[in-house]
């Protein structure tokens, strides 16, 4: 059986020093579980050892850890795998990331991922009474688009691999926007339009997402969080034309004015724009648009120093040849009534060729 | 090889040394490149945020010029960016016959169609250089060995993330490319925590803060394991970690300065090319240190 090299990450409240790495060893078949390896080293060698864990069957959600600086549930996690990643075959074990450490592996979820959770009111506020004597009944297609998000077992896996929430411990964070979108996406729900409203005018809601894909990579139930914080922008500025002072509705209106226009993106009217909903006149003479716009100003002198700008680039932008095509394009789906989506986590991701995508997401206003 | 060349918009804008630089790079690799240049933007992920079905047809459109191209093995891109979101349509759209009927139907008027199957692939020039090419043949086609430079990898999220969309099934050594390439060419590959972590580009117009404390963050972590430069398959990484880089400084609040290259350009210098030719004096950061080093080594 093969014997396989553990560099744990300890740390005792208590003992009043640092935290360190502690070296160990188990001998188990590659395809049992890193939180095994770690349960035997605790039956073997050490008792003492930090984990928190209870059905090491990724249902519980309990013994989220990294695993060579990668983020997910230890019971998820095959060892033979991680040795395979693990430099020299060494296995790194370190508690989660973005929150405090309590003990050892033990990280504290209340301080972090809880707090955020309750953020987002995270339960449903109805429009109206339910029907005498009855429940809310809705039809399981209404249901069909926020079974992604209602996936989510509060692991806080996404949480510790958020690169936002590295330089921003404020951000609000994938688990919770995730949670924010199940009840967004609920056809029962009586507040949508103000939960996003909310959302976009917090600076650290979801336009403090940089969509760096950290959350859809390490989420052991496909929940996808990152795709829900774009569902939320979606509703925010195309169904209820939320204009945030954050710039995310003008930056999206900005961007796809210029594709619908040139075909390419013309970058230097995007800053513009995007301090302006989107239209170039509005960005420079309004305060916050004019304010913004001075603060980039020494970026714009620099790109023009250094040649990567010419004065005359930033003034003209060539149209595609066939640009009315483009435009043809972006005008025959925004008249739609409703937004078209095929969501692989609900169709399967070998859809086959008859299946019809699913027509989800409430609807289109513009 | 002949390709399909789709350069993107950054690299035509406000980056223009990169396409310079590719065309100056890809003969050299006797790739042949067929550059699409009625095919549109690739939403950079703002489309996709904004209509998903709008953004799988713009791709679906560029998909099925690039796959009129008499001869192509495939799809070039020169952007992690453009990559990650044209991969993701793509996905989709190979997902489901009727979903891409849907799609189709908008490019019909333009005689366009998007095929699925059949082998066909869009490969951003790093995926080139290693799966096409191939590091053998990298390295002999090597002029000046880039020997005493160290180097620091930025990939780009769009290009190592999701994995499972990005082909690591089949390619599982895809995020370390960069540090072979490196190595290919001579020069030393320096590790640091930000090699695959976010230049902080997507936020900027939304969140300043956010967005250069991250780009600060790696090119401090690359400064501090002695890095002479980074280099980036990404030119919006580029304009995060270059043009914006003097801005960064004030949200890290110490000095920074260190050059960030475009993927080919540093397989340019390698190859020979004169450092004019690959525009490497359109930098915000100057490059001049790693010229001369380079310059250096030719002398040698």
């Amino acid at each position: 059986m093969p014997d396989y090299q553990l560099k744990i990450r300890r740390f005792d409240p208590e003992a009043g020093e640092p935290a360190y790495w502690a070296d160990f060893s188990a001998e188990l078949p590659p395809e049992r579980s890193v939180l095994d390896a770690i349960l035997q080293v605790k039956d073997r060698e050490d008792a003492s050892i930090g984990i928190r864990c209870s059905c090491r069957a990724a249902i519980c959600g309990s013994c989220g850890v990294r695993i060579n600086g990668r983020s997910a549930l230890a019971c998820n996690t095959r060892i033979g795998d991680a040795a395979e990643r693990g430099r020299d075959g060494v296995i790194t074990i370190e508690p989660m990331g973005n929150m405090p450490v309590l003990k050892d592996l033990i990280t504290d979820m209340e301080a972090v991922h809880w707090k955020k959770v309750r953020r987002v009111v995270p339960w449903l506020l109805p429009a109206e009474d339910p029907p005498e004597g009855q429940e809310y009944i809705v039809p399981a297609e209404a249901m069909l688009d926020v079974t992604q998000s209602m996936a989510c077992i509060h692991c806080g896996v996404c949480v510790s691999a958020c690169l936002s929430l590295e330089v921003d411990p404020d951000f609000i964070g994938p688990a919770a926007l995730a949670k924010a979108y199940r009840f967004v996406g609920d056809p029962r729900d009586g507040e949508q339009e103000a939960r996003l409203k909310d959302l976009a005018e917090d600076p650290h809601g979801i336009y403090d997402c940089t969509h760096c894909f950290a959350c859809i990579e390490v989420c052991p139930k496909d929940v996808a969080p990152m795709n829900q914080i774009m569902r939320l922008r979606r509703r925010a500025t195309n169904d209820f034309a939320i204009k945030d002072s954050n710039n995310g509705y003008g930056h999206e209106k900005a961007f796809l004015n210029i594709i619908e226009r040139w075909g390419t993106l013309h970058e230097a009217q995007l800053l513009p724009r995007s301090f302006g909903d989107g239209s170039l006149v509005k960005g420079q003479l309004r305060p916050s648009g004019a304010r913004q716009l001075t603060e980039s100003l020494p970026t714009i002198v620099s790109g023009l120093a250094s040649g990567k700008v010419s004065p005359r680039k930033a003034l003209i932008h060539p149209k595609l040849p066939d640009q009315k095509q483009v435009r043809r394009i972006v005008e025959e789906i925004e008249s739609k009534d409703e937004r078209l989506e095929l969501n692989l986590y609900i169709v399967g991701e070998m859809a086959g060729e008859d299946e019809q995508p699913a027509m989800a997401e409430g609807g289109q206003e513009s | 090889m002949r390709l399909a060349y789709w350069p993107g918009c950054v690299s035509r804008g406000f980056t223009p040394e990169l396409h310079g630089s590719v065309e100056k790079v890809a003969p050299l690799l006797d790739l042949e490149l067929v550059e699409l240049d009625r095919a549109n933007c690739c939403g950079a992920g703002v489309i996709a945020e904004h209509n998903q079905e709008l953004v799988d047809t713009l791709n679906a459109r560029t998909f099925a010029m690039a796959q009129k191209v008499e001869g192509a093995a495939g799809m070039m891109n020169i952007c992690s960016t453009c990559q990650g979101a044209q991969s993701e349509c793509q996905e989709r759209l190979d997902a489901s016959g009727a979903y891409r009927a849907e799609v189709n139907e908008h490019l019909e008027p333009e005689g366009l169609s998007y095929r699925q199957g059949g082998g066909w692939w869009n490969k951003n020039f790093l995926w080139i250089l290693v799966e096409e090419i191939g590091l053998d043949t990298l390295r002999e086609r090597v002029q000046r060995p880039l020997e005493g430079l160290r180097i620091a990898p930025f990939y780009g999220c769009y290009i190592v993330r999701p994995s499972k969309r990005l082909g690591f099934a089949e390619h599982p050594e895809r995020d370390n490319y960069l540090g072979m390439v490196i190595e290919a060419l001579g020069a030393e590959e320096v590790e640091y925590a930000g090699a695959r972590k976010c230049c902080g580009f997507p936020v900027i117009t939304m969140n300043r803060t956010t967005s250069l404390r991250q780009a600060g963050r790696h090119l401090a972590d690359a400064i501090d394991a002695g890095a002479d430069c980074l280099v980036t398959p990404c030119p919006l990484c580029h304009l995060n970690l270059d043009l914006q880089q003097p801005a960064a400084t004030k949200f890290v609040e110490r000095d920074l300065g260190i050059p960030v290259l475009h993927l080919p350009q540093m397989v340019g210098l390698a190859l020979g090319v004169p450092p004019k030719e690959l525009g490497m004096g359109k930098h915000v950061v100057s490059t001049k240190d790693v010229q001369r080093k380079v310059a250096a080594l030719a002398a040698a």
